[in-house]
């Protein structure tokens, strides 16, 4: 049992649930998902030779493998810590939430998260990542025996290129498929480079202004190529992913062939009186990562992505 | 689009030269600068450090320390566009000649470009490791009150690339790609 492992259980936490979550974090922040560098390496190849966004691609895939092989956070902002976790009936969620703070703090001393919780009002950054409201915990019980816990790391470049748009809209249109698609290409538009593209899009039409924004950043949990169950999204999500690259925005906006990489679509109902679509814009340095966990010991039983 | 090896501090007819498009590998001296920093410089608070001729990095690095020397785990740009309101008067307060950042910055910062001689250039977001490959020392840090990634770490690199996409001519590679954009985005509507 490592130092840490033995300082966790003192304070009373789960040492295996915490050595996991650990891990789980290492890895989310040091090593791209293979679907996310499997899409990088082909926009690389789509972009001209020499022009700089050809440069722009270039290198970052010469920091994805850095990242991976110094096992040192792929960009320097962790960004918003996001779990989503997944627990049998009756498994004790306290428990695991306190693991996985424990675990959060211990990987901000290690240096695989930056120190990126800061108060709202006074600035003072908290040190470890920890305050109200981080990390982020979202919860569900399902069916099945095993613990699921999902990480996405999304760094404040991205986060801060989100949008929301209610429909109708004066430019953009009406309370259908072509006022939508129009509202996240001006998303798109707005962004250019800012969001560290190329980008990754979640999207959700519908919901509340919350709700939207909380079903757009779960659609980044699902495979880059993985399209919506639903044809009519899949075939947006298309569309939208087949205009944004003739936008000419390209790799950090220098210009080129890639602007995103893709365009996850869900849906929410709404209530009558309200049309939200709401854009959870992702940068390609794209990190989610999850782990099964065996409920009884809180071992890894598998790793995901 | 030229290809440049240049070093700091920068002299104004240096900076006057480049052009957007050009590739810029930088050695020498970065001092990182991001949002509170820039605002207590606005707020009047003089910076620690002698800035004339030199680079701006808008940077909020991961910084472990190793004993009593510091190390760089990963540093890649941050978004620019959040010290635009300042970025020109530190131009004409302090003299630097470069700044460098993501995303691009806005009108008032292109005209202190110009009218100050200094340029934007712009490194690859989300590179952390190749940025911090390139940062081969950390030799100091003033304003840690702000909180690590706020303050103001005083990096030696050698090779750092960047392209220049605004220029001391009025050039703004990020002015033209938005327009442009624009308006094919605009001949694609639904």
């Amino acid at each position: 049992m490592s130092a840490t492992a033995q300082q966790a259980e003192q304070t009373a936490i789960d040492p295996a649930l915490y050595e996991t979550i650990l891990e789980l974090i290492r890895r989310t922040s040091a090593i791209l998902p293979d679907d996310v560098v499997r899409a990088v390496t082909a926009a690389e190849a789509s972009e001209e030779k020499g022009s700089n966004a050809e440069v722009a691609l270039n290198i970052i895939g010469c920091n994805i493998g850095l990242a991976k092989e110094k096992s040192a956070p792929l960009c320097q902002d962790t960004g918003t810590i996001l779990f989503y976790i997944h627990t049998p009936v009756g498994y004790d969620q306290l428990t695991l939430e306190e693991a996985a703070t424990e675990a959060v703090r211990e990987a901000t001393r290690k240096g695989y998260l930056r120190q990126n919780s800061v108060d709202s009002l006074t600035g003072k950054n908290s040190g470890d990542n920890t305050g109200p409201g981080s990390p982020v915990f979202h919860f569900h019980q399902w069916r099945k025996p095993h613990v699921e816990i999902k990480v996405m790391l999304k760094g404040g470049g991205c986060e801060n290129m989100n949008a929301q748009y209610s429909l109708p809209h004066p430019q953009l249109g009406g309370r259908d498929l072509a006022g939508v698609e129009n509202a996240i290409l001006d998303c798109v538009l707005q962004a250019q480079g800012q969001g560290c593209g190329p980008g990754i899009l979640g999207v959700c039409i519908g919901g509340d202004r919350g709700s939207g924004y909380a079903v757009a950043k779960e659609q980044l949990l699902r495979l880059l190529d993985e399209p919506s169950e639903d044809p009519v999204l899949a075939e947006l999500e298309n569309r939208v992913v087949a205009k944004a690259n003739q936008s000419g925005i390209g790799p950090m906006g220098f210009g080129g062939k890639t602007t995103l990489l893709a365009c996850k679509i869900g849906k929410a109902n709404r209530l009558p009186a309200s049309f939200f679509v709401s854009i959870a814009y992702m940068c390609w340095a794209y990190r989610r990562r999850g782990v099964e966990i065996d409920a009884a010991s809180g071992r890894a039983a598998a790793w995901l992505y | 689009m030229a290809n440049y090896k240049l070093t700091t501090p920068l002299d104004e007819a240096t900076v006057r030269s480049l052009n957007v498009g050009d590739t810029v590998s930088i050695t020498g001296r970065l001092y990182t600068g991001r949002d509170a920093m820039h605002h207590r410089i606005h707020s009047g608070t003089k910076p620690p450090v002698d800035l004339a001729g030199q680079i701006i990095y808008h940077c909020g690095p991961v910084m472990v320390k190793d004993g009593d020397r510091w190390v760089c785990n990963a540093a890649g740009p941050t978004t620019s566009s959040r010290e635009e309101p300042y970025q020109w008067e530190v131009m004409r307060d302090y003299g630097i000649r470069g700044v460098i950042g993501k995303g691009g910055m806005g009108p008032k910062t292109l005209e202190g470009c110009a009218k100050y001689g200094a340029v934007y250039m712009h490194a690859i977001g989300g590179a952390a490791q190749v940025c911090a490959q390139w940062i081969k020392r950390v030799d100091g840090v003033d304003w840690m009150d702000l909180g690590s990634p706020e303050a103001i770490w005083h990096l030696w690199v050698e090779d750092f690339m960047v392209i220049v996409t605004m220029d001391a001519h009025g050039k703004s590679l990020h002015k033209d790609v938005f327009e442009s954009s624009r308006e094919k985005l605009l001949a694609l509507k639904a």
